[in-house]
């Protein structure tokens, strides 16, 4: 039977994994959607307003559902980690404070952009979605800066158990916070792009009456997704750099590097914590010292530079590290690959997308990849700090509650949660996907408001 | 109780703020919970009809109106760690039936609004909505409750492991009969809310008619449940009690509440909509204000009071200064939501080709 502190722990990861993703694609939509809108005034071609309304309706469903969990999430801070809390709201409750507000305004004038297309003109319109997508960056930046002073604590001194000369402000603007916040921003718009991008790369594929909508949609999301994927690489060596300086442990547990000394870069292998030997690994020598330090001989402290009871889950990290770089690395490809293709069609016929076959089919396959590598980044944060909530300060074990029975709420919130994830999944797709890719004239099928200037554009029965 | 207890100190500013935050959620957020109970009630022919009302009027706002409780919770643990870390322990069970309440109940109102296609499965979204409408107020209800009775006081450590499960995470809010009736004002209030503010936004007719005797029929509920709250505050906890009723501040508090109570169902009965609608707001705010009032200076009563839980005060002045940004920010926003949205024109028709 695990412990409660086992159950604990579950709940929080699977909380955060399920929010994340409706987080992120909170910060990413809106962003999609208003070049649509933005491209509709420009332009006036209603399929852009369509491809504006069909993405806000897919936003609407997700956004409640991020909403609601990440109230949970509030919650649960406190239901779970009490200890923690009382020691860190005081210190960090800032920057949750102004989530809150950046969070108000993005609800606010996502229920005007959702439902107020006809009540207040349409550049106001497109500046509520303006202010939507800001706010939901915002926001995100906000809470990355709570997680990263967990990982860098700052702006407090511990005496005797309790917390004094407190200063939020350098809790705030603490030294793993902008690092962070661009890694996951980018990771924000790669995965959305990317996952929206394979969406309508489908619908292509397989062929569909609607080619110029999903033609213009794949456009606009591989607009989003690939530069962002190209300039992750980028942020996560300077992530990578931050942690080798605060968190040497965790950085030798993402990379597998198990003994004090020049570092090699581990690809694959499972670790073996209790003889620190690796099984079945690939490894470049001193690839990892050359990177941190310009040195293939430079000395990185190994796992073995922690005490034994101060070393987090070795295999968990290092997979999850693996996973992560992988499907970033797939994406930048794809991106390098996409922008290849642009740059060779750039001239021809005013036919910039790539869209042969096997663009779209590898597009399709990389839908996914993005919250792939969400997850596992977010696992390799997580999991690589422990044994510590607080880095060095606060061990996990000493925050949990000592509510007993933690077994029932996990079990409690993760049938929840499968239910919900479910239910979006079925919604989405009896929603948005069907009508998107069955060969049904657009416009006729959806149930949003139209301008009553497309309705000439199709032969309506007389009355 | 300390004098000099009274003088008022920035812990006592930001537990303001939070109430005041709590009014709003209360008015805007209870509102929503009381459309909920609404849609659970509606019966006969008009069925339909009054749930498209509800979802038209609740639609727009709700996640907005939804953020007031999150507000609520972070200055909480910002200002008040200790005081959070505390309620979180001790409150596990309720908060947590609470948390899948409002998971359930948001996510089941967006699904029914998105799915529209009107078949079975959006009619079992109809039902997890308006059942989860019933029972989060409810038990929010309780968790203030046990609070305000002083049922969670905080122990010293030792003392506190020694007592059972039962002793100490349940029977405490479960088996005093305080926070249920607390509970159950809880939702009477958020039901009676709602109704009068459908009073406002239904058409003209008899779904406007419905609404006003639904007000009348939930605010003799509540009335008939507040007194009977006294009379177990009483019973139970004769500090609360005294706090609820002795003192000119109190008396005025009760009067105030009770004077707005009969304005609103005189306006009800003489139909005059709007003004039905600001004195249950009214009501509504002095009830809340009324026990916060009562409470005051203990943020969790018997024995600690909001200075002696309060965060230092750097954060306590980075926190108002935040919060001055955001309303500076937020309040222009939500004037333009509520006047986009609910400037008097009737809900439906509008949007609509």
């Amino acid at each position: 039977m695990p412990s409660d502190l086992m159950f604990a722990r579950s709940q929080m990861a699977m909380s955060l994994a399920f929010h994340i993703v409706f987080a992120v694609v909170g910060i990413g939509m809106p962003a999609l959607m208003v070049i649509a809108e933005w491209r509709w005034l420009r332009t006036r071609d209603t399929v852009m307003l369509e491809l504006a309304k069909r993405w806000a309706k897919g936003t609407a469903i997700l956004f409640a559902v991020g909403a609601v969990s990440g109230t949970v999430l509030s919650f649960e801070l406190g239901l779970l980690w009490p200890t923690f809390m009382e020691h860190a709201g005081a210190v960090i409750g800032m920057p949750f404070s102004l989530e809150g507000f950046a969070f108000f305004t993005e609800a606010i004038f996502l229920g005007i952009y959702l439902y107020a297309w006809k009540r207040i003109p349409p550049r106001a319109h497109l500046a509520a979605g303006v202010v939507v997508a800001v706010s939901g960056a915002l926001s995100g930046a906000f809470v990355v800066c709570a997680n990263a002073w967990m990982n860098a604590p700052a702006g407090f001194t511990m005496v005797n158990g309790e917390v004094t000369s407190v200063d939020p402000i350098a809790a705030m603007f603490n030294a793993a916070a902008p690092a962070q916040i661009v890694h996951m921003t980018l990771a924000a718009f790669a995965a959305t792009g990317f996952a929206v991008a394979g969406i309508h790369a489908y619908a292509l594929w397989r062929g569909t009456l609607h080619r110029a909508f999903h033609r213009a949609a794949l456009q606009i999301a591989l607009m989003i997704g690939l530069p962002t994927a190209l300039l992750q690489p980028l942020s996560g060596d300077w992530s990578a750099r931050g942690v080798a300086e605060r968190q040497p442990v965790k950085l030798a547990a993402m990379e597998g590097h198990l003994r004090t000394g020049p570092a090699a870069f581990v690809i694959g292998g499972w670790p073996n914590p209790e003889t620190l030997e690796h099984r079945g690994a690939i490894e470049i020598p001193g690839a990892l010292s050359w990177l941190l330090h310009g040195d293939p001989a430079a000395v990185v402290p190994g796992i073995d530079s922690a005490p034994a009871d101060e070393r987090p889950p070795l295999a968990i990290v290092h997979l999850a590290f693996q996973i992560m770089v992988g499907c970033g690395t797939l994406m930048a490809l794809l991106a390098l690959w996409g922008a290849w293709r642009w740059w060779q069609r750039r001239g021809g016929g005013g036919v910039a997308l790539p869209d042969d076959r096997r663009f779209l089919l590898a597009i399709m396959l990389a839908a996914p990849l993005g919250f792939i590598a969400l997850e596992a980044g977010w696992t390799v944060t997580e999991v690589g700090r422990q044994p510590w909530i607080v880095q060095g300060i606060l061990r996990t074990a000493d925050a949990v509650t000592p509510m007993p029975g933690l077994g029932v709420t996990f079990a409690l919130f993760t049938v929840l949660y499968i239910g919900l994830a479910i239910a979006v999944v079925f919604l989405l797709w009896r929603q948005i996907l069907k009508t998107g890719v069955t060969p049904v004239p657009l416009g006729v099928t959806s149930e949003l408001p139209l301008p009553s200037r497309l309705s000439g554009t199709h032969p309506t029965p007389r009355s | 109780m300390n004098p000099a207890e009274l003088t008022w100190t920035l812990p006592h500013i930001v537990a303001g703020v939070m109430v005041l935050s709590l009014n709003a959620y209360v008015l805007l957020g209870g509102a929503d919970f009381g459309g909920g109970v609404w849609d659970f009630f509606a019966r006969g022919h008009r069925r339909d009809e009054q749930r498209a009302l509800i979802a038209e009027a609740i639609g727009p706002i709700w996640e907005a109106n939804h953020v007031w409780l999150i507000l609520v919770v972070v200055l909480l643990f910002t200002c008040f760690p200790k005081a959070f870390a505390h309620l979180a322990t001790e409150l596990h069970v309720p908060i947590t039936i609470m948390l899948v309440g409002v998971v359930l109940r948001g996510s089941a109102f967006t699904f029914r609004t998105y799915d529209s296609k009107r078949d079975a499965v959006q009619r079992r979204w109809g039902r997890i909505f308006s059942i989860a409408s019933l029972l989060t107020p409810v038990v929010l209800g309780v968790c203030l409750g046990a609070v305000a009775g002083g049922l969670v006081p905080m122990r010293p450590a030792s003392q506190a492991a020694t007592l059972t499960f039962m002793d100490r995470f349940v029977n405490p809010w479960f088996m005093s009969p305080f926070p249920w009736a607390v509970g159950l004002l809880t939702l009477l209030l958020f039901a009676f809310l709602a109704a009068a503010y459908l009073t406002v936004e239904a058409p003209e007719g008899p779904l406007r008619d419905l609404f006003c005797r639904r007000a009348q029929q939930s605010q003799v509920a509540l009335l008939i449940t507040a007194v009977a709250t006294l009379v177990v505050a009483r019973a139970e906890d004769p500090q609360l009690f005294a706090g609820l009723t002795r003192g000119s501040t109190a008396l005025a508090m009760l009067g105030t509440t009770a004077l707005a109570a009969a304005t609103t169902l005189w306006a009800l009965a003489t139909r005059r909509f709007q003004l039905a609608r600001l004195a249950a707001a009214a009501q509504a705010s002095f009830i809340l204000w009324g026990w916060a009032w009562t409470q005051f200076p203990w943020l969790l009563p018997p024995d600690r009071t909001i200075t002696a839980l309060a965060a230092p005060r750097i954060t306590l002045q980075l926190t108002l200064g935040a919060l001055c940004v955001g309303t500076a920010i937020l309040l222009p926003s939500f004037v333009y939501l509520f006047r986009v949205f609910k400037s008097g024109e009737t809900v439906f028709g509008a949007d609509q080709p």
